[in-house]
Order: C-alpha cells, then sequence, then structure tokens
C-alpha cells in the first residue's frame, strides 16, 4: 500500500502490481476461490453437458416443425393441446403420479415405522430385503412383472384363480392397465420412501417420544403430534422428488403396455418416444416431454418454499 | 474368398455395363479403406455369422476393413441407433433400418438410385411394398434389403383347420402353386374364414390375432381394410378412413372378436407366437418364425404348421408386408465403397447364401429371387413355407400404405387401426364415433 504526503492511500493494489505478473497469477490461483471456481468446473461442465445443453436444445427443437426446417414458435405445443390423445396423456400421466406417490408415501412410511420398531439387531436384514426392488435394473424387473401379468398365461392371475377370485385381464383392458403399471411403480418405488422415512425416525431424539409417553400420549398421538411434524421436510422432499421421477416414468409402461391398450396407459415419457422417434416427429416428441417441466417447477417452487419457511 | 465389386457385377450384363458407364463407378478401394456396417441383429441362430463372413470376404478381397455391429430391434435399439446417428451425422457408414425408418431420414441419405436401378435392370422389379418405402420423390433413398424383412401369411394348424373346421389348407394351397384350384383359393375369404373362426373357437381352439399397440396388429388389420377398399388416407393426402367400407370390417371384426381370445388387447408380438406353439391356438397371421420356435420346442405342432396365403375380401387380397432396408449416411466418407458393398449382397448368389442361412425368414424384395428352393424345401412339414412368399394374387402392402409415406408411417407407428378397432370391439364406442376420431387423428398427421 503506498500512502501519500497527508497519510491518504494512494493506490491500494500498489504492492501487488509490483510483483511480476506470473506471480500475480500464481497468487490469485492460490486464492480460496480460485481454487474453489476450478474444482467446481468439471461439475459445472457436467451440469452444463448433461443438463444444461439437452434442457436447451430440447426447448430449441420444440420449437421447430416436423422437418426441422422452419422455427415457427409455440405451435407445437398449441397443435398438442388440440389432440384427443395428447389431453388423455396428461390426464393419465397425473392419475398415474398422483395415486403412485401416494401410495408410495404411505406405504413407505409405514414399513419404516413397523422396521423402526425392529430391535436394530435384525433392522439390517429387513432393510435389505425392503431394498431389493429399489436396487433391481427396473427394465429388468419390469419384465419380470409382464410375465406376472402375461395376457394369456399370468402367473398372477394364476394365483387369483387358485384363491377363487377370478382372473383380471391385467394388460389388455385400460382400467386395469393402469392398475397393473401403477402397482409395479408403487412396488418399486415404496423402498427410496421407507429409506428415506427410516433415516428421518432414527433422527428424532428418543427423549421426545419417551416424555410423550410419560405423558400419557397415546401411539397415534405420538405419531400425530410427534413423528409426522418431525419428518414434514423429508416428507414434503421425497414426494416432489418421487412426483418428478414418477411423472418421468418410461420403463415400466413401455414393457409393460406400449402405451395400450387404446393409448390408455401412455405417459408424457413414452407419448414422447412414440412420436419423436417411433413416428419421426422429434420437434412435437420434444414438446410433450417439455409440456411437464412448468408443472414440476412451478410444484417444486412452492414445496421448496413450505420446507424454508417452516424450517426458519 | 469372394472379390466380386459392383464393376464386376455391372460387368455381366449388357445393361449392367450401361449402368456403370453412367455411373462411372471407379474401382473398390486401392488403399486400405474402413467401413462401417450397422445390421440387424438376427434372430435366427447363426444367420449374422453367414452374413459376416460374407463381408468380411469381400472385405479381405477389396482391401476394405469393414466393422459390422450387429443391432438389436428389441427395445427400439436399431431405430434409436438410426435416429441418433442422422442428429449426431456420425456413426456407420452403412446402417440397416426397419420398416418407416429409411423414410424419415429421406434428405439425410445418399441417393441410391444408381444402386436399385442397376439391379432392377439385371433381376427385374422390387416388390411394389418395397419401392413404396424406398423410392422417395423419384429417388430411391434406401435400398431394400431381405436380412430382416418378412411377410404375414396365415400360419395354420391344418389338422385343427381340418378336424374341427372342415377346411383343408393343405388341399386349397399345395406346396406347388399349379396344383392350386382357383375355385378354391377364391373361396378363401374373409367371410370364410369367420366361418372358420366361430368353429375351431367352439372346439377351443380360437385363431389368435392382436389388437393392440403392436406391429403384428398393424400387419393383418391393414391387410384386411384394405382388401374391403378402405385405407386410412390416399396418395394424395385425402383423409379416406371415414367410408362405407371401413364401416363394414368394424362391424365384421365386431363379430370375428366374438370368437377371439379377450386378452388379444394386451398382446405383443410375441403373443401370438406363444399361442400357436402351446397349442391352444388354430391360426395366427405371421412370419415363420413361431414355426421355428415350435420346431425348436413343440415339434409335434410345428410339423403340423402350414403357411397359406391370406383370406381374400371384396376388393382383393392384400398380405402384410415389413420389408428392412439398407441406407447409406451422406456424412459417409466411403459411399462409393459402401455402395459396392450393397451391390454386392443384393447380388443374387449372395441373397441366395443369405436366405438359407435365415431358413428362409428373410424375404427377398427383388420378386425374380423368390423361386429360391428352401420354402420349398424346408420342414416338416415339407412345403410348410412353400406359400411364404407370394404365390397367387396376394399383394404385400404395409398399413398406412397408400398414404404419403410421412403420413403412412404414423397410421402404423401411432397404431391408428388398432386403436381405432379397440375402440369398438373392447371399448364399446359406436363405430362412427371410432371413424370419426381416426379421421381427426389423421388430420393431425398431416401437420407440416
Amino acid at each position: 500500500m503506498r500512502l501519500g504526503p497527508n497519510g491518504t492511500v494512494l493506490d491500494a493494489a500498489a504492492p501487488a502490481r509490483a510483483l511480476p505478473a506470473r506471480a500475480r497469477w500464481r497468487r490469485r490461483l492460490r486464492s480460496r476461490a480460485a481454487i474453489g471456481l476450478l474444482m467446481c468446473l468439471p461439475l459445472v461442465a457436467l451440469i452444463g453437458g448433461l443438463v444444461a445443453y439437452p434442457f436447451f436444445y430440447s426447448i430449441y427443437l420444440s420449437m421447430l416443425n416436423k422437418r426441422e426446417t422452419a422455427f415457427i414458435g409455440l405451435d407445437n405445443f398449441r397443435f398438442l393441446m388440440t389432440r384427443d390423445v395428447f389431453w388423455q396423456v396428461v390426464q393419465t400421466s397425473f392419475v398415474f403420479t398422483g395415486l403412485a406417490v401416494f401410495w408410495k408415501a404411505v406405504l413407505g412410511f409405514t414399513l419404516a415405522l413397523v422396521i423402526h420398531t425392529v430391535p436394530t439387531g435384525g433392522q439390517r436384514i429387513w432393510r435389505g430385503l425392503s431394498l431389493i426392488p429399489w436396487v433391481m435394473p427396473l427394465a429388468l424387473s419390469s419384465l419380470g412383472w409382464w410375465w406376472i401379468y402375461e395376457p394369456t398365461h399370468s402367473a398372477l392371475n394364476w394365483l387369483l384363480v387358485l384363491i377363487g377370485i377370478s382372473p383380471k385381464p391385467w394388460l389388455s383392458d385400460p382400467y386395469w392397465a393402469k392398475v397393473a403399471v401403477i402397482l409395479v411403480n408403487v412396488w418399486y418405488g415404496t423402498p427410496f420412501f421407507m429409506i428415506t422415512y427410516l433415516a428421518g425416525l432414527k433422527s428424532i431424539p428418543a427423549e421426545l417420544f419417551e416424555s410423550s409417553a410419560i405423558d400419557g400420549a397415546s401411539g397415534l398421538q405420538r405419531l400425530r403430534h410427534i413423528t409426522l411434524p418431525m419428518l414434514k421436510s423429508i416428507i414434503a422432499i421425497t414426494m416432489l422428488f418421487s412426483t418428478i421421477v414418477t411423472l418421468a416414468t418410461f420403463d415400466i409402461v413401455r414393457v409393460l403396455t406400449r402405451g395400450g391398450p387404446r393409448q390408455s396407459t401412455h405417459m408424457f415419457g413414452t407419448y414422447a418416444f412414440e412420436l419423436g422417434i417411433a413416428s419421426g416427429d422429434v420437434p412435437l416428441g420434444a414438446a410433450v416431454s417439455l409440456f411437464m417441466f412448468p408443472i414440476l417447477a412451478v410444484s417444486a417452487f412452492f414445496i421448496l418454499r413450505g420446507i424454508r419457511r417452516s424450517t426458519v | 474368398m469372394e472379390t466380386r465389386t459392383r464393376r464386376d457385377f455391372l460387368k455381366t450384363g449388357a445393361a449392367g455395363a450401361a449402368a456403370a458407364s453412367v455411373l462411372g463407378f471407379p474401382h473398390v478401394a486401392r488403399a486400405q479403406t474402413k467401413l462401417t456396417f450397422g445390421l440387424w441383429d438376427h434372430w435366427v441362430p447363426g444367420a449374422n455369422d453367414v452374413l459376416k463372413g460374407i463381408v468380411t470376404d469381400w472385405g479381405k478381397g477389396n482391401r476394405v476393413d469393414i466393422t459390422i455391429d450387429f443391432i438389436t430391434s428389441i427395445g427400439n435399439k436399431l431405430q434409436l441407433t438410426g435416429a441418433a446417428e442422422s442428429r449426431a451425422g456420425a456413426g456407420h457408414d452403412i446402417i440397416a433400418f426397419s420398416t418407416w425408418d429409411g423414410t424419415f431420414y429421406k434428405d439425410k441419405l445418399e441417393p441410391m438410385s444408381d444402386v436399385a436401378e442397376a439391379l432392377i435392370k439385371k433381376y427385374g422389379p422390387f416388390n411394389e411394398n418395397a419401392t413404396y418405402l424406398s423410392k422417395q420423390d423419384g429417388r430411391w433413398v434406401t435400398l431394400p434389403s431381405p436380412i430382416g424383412s418378412h411377410t404375414y401369411p396365415h400360419e395354420t394348424r391344418m389338422d385343427y383347420f381340418k378336424q374341427h373346421a372342415g377346411v383343408d389348407v393343405q388341399d386349397i394351397f399345395p406346396a406347388d402353386v399349379k396344383k392350386r384350384d382357383k375355385k378354391k383359393v377364391d373361396g378363401w375369404d374373409w367371410k370364410a374364414f369367420l366361418a372358420v373362426a366361430k368353429k375351431v373357437n367352439a372346439a377351443g381352439f380360437p385363431i389368435g390375432a392382436s389388437i393392440a399397440e403392436n406391429t403384428d396388429s398393424n400387419d393383418w388389420l391393414g391387410p384386411l381394410f384394405a382388401s374391403h377398399g378402405s385405407f386410412p388416407m390416399d396418395n394424395k393426402g385425402n383423409i379416406t378412413i371415414d367410408s362405407p367400407a371401413t364401416l363394414e370390417v368394424i362391424e365384421y371384426l365386431r363379430e370375428l372378436t366374438q370368437h377371439m381370445p379377450k386378452d388379444i388387447y394386451g398382446w405383443d408380438d410375441a403373443s401370438n407366437n406363444r399361442w400357436l406353439i402351446s397349442g391352444k391356438g388354430s391360426t395366427i397371421f405371421n412370419p415363420p418364425s413361431a414355426w421355428a420356435v415350435a420346431k425348436r420346442d413343440q415339434p409335434a405342432v410345428a410339423a403340423q404348421v402350414w403357411h397359406h396365403d391370406v383370406p381374400r375380401g371384396p376388393k382383393g387380397r392384400y398380405r402384410g408386408s415389413l420389408p428392412f432396408t439398407w441406407g447409406i449416411w451422406k456424412f459417409s466418407k466411403e459411399k462409393k465403397v459402401a455402395k459396392d458393398l450393397l451391390l454386392f449382397l443384393s447380388d443374387r448368389e449372395t441373397q441366395w447364401k443369405l436366405i438359407t442361412a435365415s431358413q428362409g425368414y428373410d424375404f427377398p424384395q427383388i420378386m425374380s429371387f423368390q423361386d429360391h428352393p428352401v420354402w420349398k424345401e424346408i420342414g416338416p412339414p415339407v412345403g410348410g413355407q412353400y406359400n411364404y412368399p407370394v404365390r397367387g394374387d396376394e399383394k404385400l402392402i404395409v398399413a398406412g400404405w397408400p398414404a404419403k409415406p410421412e403420413f403412412g408411417a404414423q397410421v402404423y407407428s401411432k397404431w391408428l387401426l388398432p386403436t381405432m378397432v379397440g375402440k369398438v370391439t373392447s371399448g364399446g364406442t359406436k363405430p362412427q364415433d371410432a371413424v370419426k376420431w381416426a379421421a381427426g387423428e389423421l388430420e393431425g398427421y398431416k401437420r407440416g
């Protein structure tokens, strides 16, 4: 630092400038900010290449005509809104997601509570077993489910008949086909909820339960006034995350029904595939897949804001 | 070792010589050239090996280093590979396309008119269906390939038909076209088929044909509608589905489906195969893959399977067909060598080997190649596949024809026909409403 005759600072950076350029660079590179930035670069590149670029590219694609020779703005979206099949896809996607996320949350929570009551030593085996559906490759397990539902030789129907229940047209009737795909999604996704809720349960201080028990609180009261409020943020986060993933379901529908019967089980992802790849209309397929984005963005905003407010 | 080149090929006839002079093809690569070939992964054991051997030998003889990738069509992988390469502008020099896919990329593919026309001059025309799919806007954008190409004849349990319906398909469609009795062949129409369907169903062996989101559904429904004069769209882009013929077929199907399994609305492409092989079904519409699996797993069933012509309708007899094609990307740096290889693979001698290796599953798209002996010789029953190539008055089509391919592809891939039919026969929609729905969908297909 250089000072003037009256003691005022003339040039705070003077000593630094006095250094040779190479040394200055070396010094800057050694600063915490520079190291932090450098270490983030691979991640930034990864997100840029695998998230941001495809996202913006798909927006660009969705605004082209079928031949990809002209920019048509939002015409693809307007066109979709005039199609019956698209609205059927919207309806199926929301019914599927709503029911699947709800049941995954309920079953995951119940399973977590049950496993939490098992003595610590025995929990490991139950945790491990419960996670099997989630760790299996989904395309593979969906294939297994296909054999269970197989229209002509369904193993599940064989069991139903054995216990006196009439066989169901699992994949050949729109109602049962929807039940079938939701069931597989619930089977696959419940362990994610279970393991997250279990971790949350373990983080609740035992003293809270002990003191409430001394005060005479029933199990239901403890659940309502201690467990659920303490897990509120985790429940919100898991449901948000699961909503995003469930709305993007592809494998299960593709393997089990291919969107049928009569297009009744198409989700955004499978319908986008049918339009974009199988029918050669990539811009329209991109438009279908982007329909999810504003819905998910708005839901994420409100859920995350709710969590932030409740934790402040 | 095979050393035949396009020049050799063209030398074998005056027409070929003329074509060579027009095309000005140089001899294939002098220095070691690299070529990549994305091929459909054949399900018939050993067929890939024969093809690989043929291609590799040709490469050695012509100083071309060829890399072959066999790409499965399971999970749409072949379709995805084509889509990815077309966008990336990189990948294989030559790639196989299933039915419609080559039409999607016509602007990104090297024109093949020189190769196709040289073959036509030498061997005669490709079948009309293959021409419809490969020739776009007056030029050949892909080359019809025998590998993976197939048709959808009846695949019938002749014992069930004879025993329960009194119909002898072996007598109507013998393994020698000269022995056919025209009256009997003409009598095999959709009305006769319905009568048989009722009888075999009553006996506990229903016919099996899916009405679902799969290619098999298109490949029997498309011909059924066509044989009554019902087409979704004409070749000028006019929507023609709303017609008395369409309603007539829907009514027909309403009755026919009463005598079919209830689960056909959930079937996939393999379901009808299993239906026949299990011994439950009396007939399906399928290439000989069901027979081939039965030969391995249920030889007694296979020995009773006879392939024959589909029923005739008031407006003709149509059979479903799904050709595969080969395309050369414009981004390829070895287009001329790629064309040489495709010309060699399309040569009669080479295709003979390939058809033999596929045990007759691969269906040649050059019409004069249908005299391959495999379909007459293979069995049991010997002659059971004789009618797999078209022997009589059938016309090969793909559901969606005769619409322009850009619209026809959507008719096919968006399952217009099975959905329209299923709405009525399973969903209880009125036929007129289902047809109106289909017409509305077709209007959407015209989006530019």
